[in-house]
């Protein structure tokens, strides 16, 4: 999902570091809060973030005979909510953007916007609704995580077919979702199994902190 | 049979490798280039003329890339493997604790 620096036009640039920047803000201010109010979540928020470190590092290769690779969002999307999780995507999206050449500073407002806050704000509503249907802890993590990282790359495209529409802005779309969308359904896969051993982990080892994450009773 | 956790972490995580082995199995010739570069790639067929219009201030070696990518995921796992074994030692020291109380015996490096 990463745009390359200089790839997308300033006017799309500005769009999406507008867009970006509220999350981010109101992002930094809650992780601020959980470090005062909430101490005990810190240790449980840097492991959200090394989930995010690790699986965007590993590219993965996919049926479609190219390789991507996973957002690793949708751990932190579901514990910490869409806000904290864009500031944790902002830091390791600006470490690949300056040190790796991976991405860039002038399209990182659309790789925030991509994988730091529509990937999660759709993990999160996901894993809401389906906690709302009384469906199993560690499964709905899985559907949520591969949402959250499958939709990803369906904003990426969509950006890209905004700033360079073609033809026509569906036929657009449907190129770069060619590219991406089919490439990142075993990734998106694969990010759902860790989440769901994660949980699974989580849910035996600290329930009573999950409970006060997530605001709920986890019973499984 | 109720399988342990352990049994069922490496099932899952057998699986995960399985989803990763079976593109080369499928495509045996492919590239496997990345899905980010056929995008960028992508935008100069929609837009012929397209000139990028600005480049990353640094570009590393790729042997250096490939040693940055590895430290982003080894910093990760340090993490994460941090709060694992402090979760198994939290849990394996309560645990003891309980046992103590139960049989009244006084852990002899407590004194």
């Amino acid at each position: 999902m990463h745009i390359m620096e200089g790839f997308l036009p300033p006017f799309w640039c500005a769009v999406w570091y507008a867009l970006s920047l509220p999350f981010v803000v109101y992002g930094a201010w809650q992780v601020s809060k959980v470090f005062k109010e909430h101490p005990e979540q810190k240790l449980i928020m840097a492991v959200s973030g090394a989930f995010i470190f690790v699986l965007s590092s590993l590219k993965l290769p996919s049926v479609t005979g190219s390789s991507s690779h996973p957002t690793g969002t949708g751990l932190s999307a579901m514990l910490f909510g869409f806000a904290m999780t864009s500031v944790l995507a902002t830091i390791v999206l600006i470490f690949q953007a300056l040190l790796m050449a991976h991405g860039g500073i002038t399209t990182l407002g659309a790789d925030v916007f991509s994988m730091g806050i529509v990937g999660p704000i759709v993990g999160y509503y996901v894993f809401k609704l389906l906690r709302k249907f009384g469906i199993a802890l560690p499964l709905t993590a899985f559907v949520a995580a591969v949402l959250a990282d499958w939709t990803t790359y369906l904003v990426t495209s969509l950006q890209l077919a905004l700033a360079y529409p073609g033809a026509g802005l569906e036929q657009s779309f449907l190129a770069f979702a060619g590219i991406f969308a089919i490439t990142q359904i075993p990734i998106a896969i694969g990010e759902g199994i860790l989440v769901w051993m994660f949980f699974d982990f989580l849910m035996k080892s600290r329930p009573k902190l999950l409970k006060q994450l997530l605001g709920e009773k986890v019973a499984g | 049979m109720k399988l342990k956790d352990w049994q069922k972490y490496l099932l899952a995580l057998a699986a995960v490798v399985i989803i990763f082995a079976i593109p080369f199995l499928l495509n045996p010739n492919a590239k496997f280039g990345g899905a980010d570069d056929a995008g960028s790639k992508a935008i100069q067929a929609q837009q012929p003329g397209f000139v990028r219009w600005a480049a990353p201030w640094w570009t590393p070696p790729p042997e250096t890339e490939s040693m940055l990518f590895a430290l982003q995921a080894a910093i990760g796992a340090l993490i994460i493997g941090y709060f694992i074994g402090y979760e198994k030692a939290r849990r394996d020291f309560s645990k003891n604790k309980k046992n103590q109380k139960e049989t009244g015996k006084k852990n002899s490096d407590e004194e």
